[in-house]
C-alpha cells in the first residue's frame, strides 16, 4: 500500500479492526464483543450523554433488532442484498450478511430515555447518561 | 468460532489530480455493478447522504457521483470510540458507447443510489432462434 505519509491515527484503527476480526469473544474486555467487525461503529459524547452512530446502508428495519440492557447495548440482525435472477455481476464490494454486536459502556444509562433512529443508512442511538452516574461538583469549604 | 465473519474495508480515499478548498474528506462509496439484457446497474452505497444532497452528472462520457454529508451534525460531538472515517463520498465510472446517456435514471433509499444505465437499443441482447 503505498501512502504519502503515514497517518498514526490510521494505524491504530487498523490495529483495532484486526483484533477485532479475531475475537469472537470479548475476551480482551474491551469496548466491544462481536462476531466480527461488521458493521463499523462510532461512539461519540454529547455532553454527558452518548451517541453511537453506525452505518448500516440498505438494511430492511424488520430486520434490524437492538436490545439495551444495564450498560450494554446489542445491535443484531441481517443485512441483505438481493439482485435479479438471470444478471451478470461486474462488481461487488457491497458487505451482507449477519451481524451480531455488543457495546459496553463505561458509564450506566437509562434504560427509558434510550432514542435509536434509523435515516439514510445511518443508525443512530441516544444514550442518556443516568442521573445517578453522573459527577456531582463537591463544594469545598 | 461462529460462521464466516463478514469483513469490513476500510473506506478508500479518493485520490484526485487537484486539491480541494474544503477541508473534508472524500471516499469511495462501496459499488455493485450487474448487467441485464436491457440495461446496467450501479448500486453505491453512501449512508448518511440524503436524497437531496446527491449529486449525479455525465459530462464527456464520464458518470460522476458526488454525494455531500451533512457535517452539522457532528458538531459539538467529542469521539469515544471510532472504527470508521466520516466524510463525503465520490466516484466517477467511465460510460461505454453502448449506454444511452439520455435515458439515465437513479433512485435512492436508505443510503443506497441505484443508477440504472440502459443500453443502446443496438447493444441489447438479442435471442438467436435455431432452425
Amino acid at each position: 500500500m503505498i501512502t504519502a505519509f503515514a497517518d498514526p491515527l490510521e494505524t491504530l484503527f487498523n490495529l483495532q479492526r484486526e483484533l477485532e476480526a479475531r475475537i469472537a469473544s470479548g475476551w480482551l474486555r474491551d469496548l466491544t464483543a462481536s462476531e466480527g467487525p461488521f458493521p463499523p461503529i462510532n461512539v461519540f459524547q454529547q455532553g454527558d450523554d452518548v451517541l453511537v452512530v453506525i452505518e448500516l446502508p440498505g438494511i430492511d428495519k424488520s430486520e434490524l433488532q437492538l436490545q439495551a440492557k444495564e450498560n450494554t447495548i446489542r445491535i443484531f440482525g441481517r443485512k441483505t442484498v438481493a439482485y435479479p435472477e438471470r444478471v451478470s455481476m461486474h462488481r461487488r464490494e457491497r458487505v451482507f450478511g449477519e451481524f451480531d454486536r455488543t457495546l459496553s459502556l463505561p458509564i450506566a444509562i437509562d434504560p427509558d430515555g434510550i432514542k435509536a433512529e434509523y435515516r439514510d443508512g445511518i443508525l443512530a442511538i441516544f444514550l442518556p447518561r443516568a442521573e445517578h452516574d453522573k459527577p456531582r461538583t463537591i463544594r469545598i469549604n | 468460532m461462529a460462521a464466516k465473519q463478514l469483513q469490513v474495508q476500510k473506506k478508500r480515499e479518493l485520490q484526485k489530480k487537484e486539491e480541494a478548498t474544503i477541508p473534508a474528506r472524500v471516499f469511495l462509496p462501496n459499488a455493485d455493478i450487474y448487467e441485464t439484457a436491457d440495461a446496467l446497474t450501479v448500486i453505491l452505497e453512501m449512508p448518511g447522504v440524503e436524497k437531496n444532497n446527491v449529486d449525479v452528472r455525465v459530462e464527456d462520457d464520464v458518470l460522476t457521483v458526488q454525494g455531500r454529508l451533512d457535517l452539522s451534525k457532528y458538531q459539538g460531538l467529542e469521539p469515544l470510540y471510532t472504527e470508521y472515517n466520516v466524510g463525503h463520498y465520490s466516484r466517477s465510472f467511465q460510460l461505454s458507447s453502448r449506454i444511452d446517456q439520455n435515458k439515465i435514471s437513479a433512485t435512492m433509499n436508505d443510503g443506497v443510489l441505484s443508477l440504472t444505465l440502459p443500453k443502446v437499443e443496438e447493444a441489447k441482447a438479442r435471442t438467436i432462434e435455431i432452425r
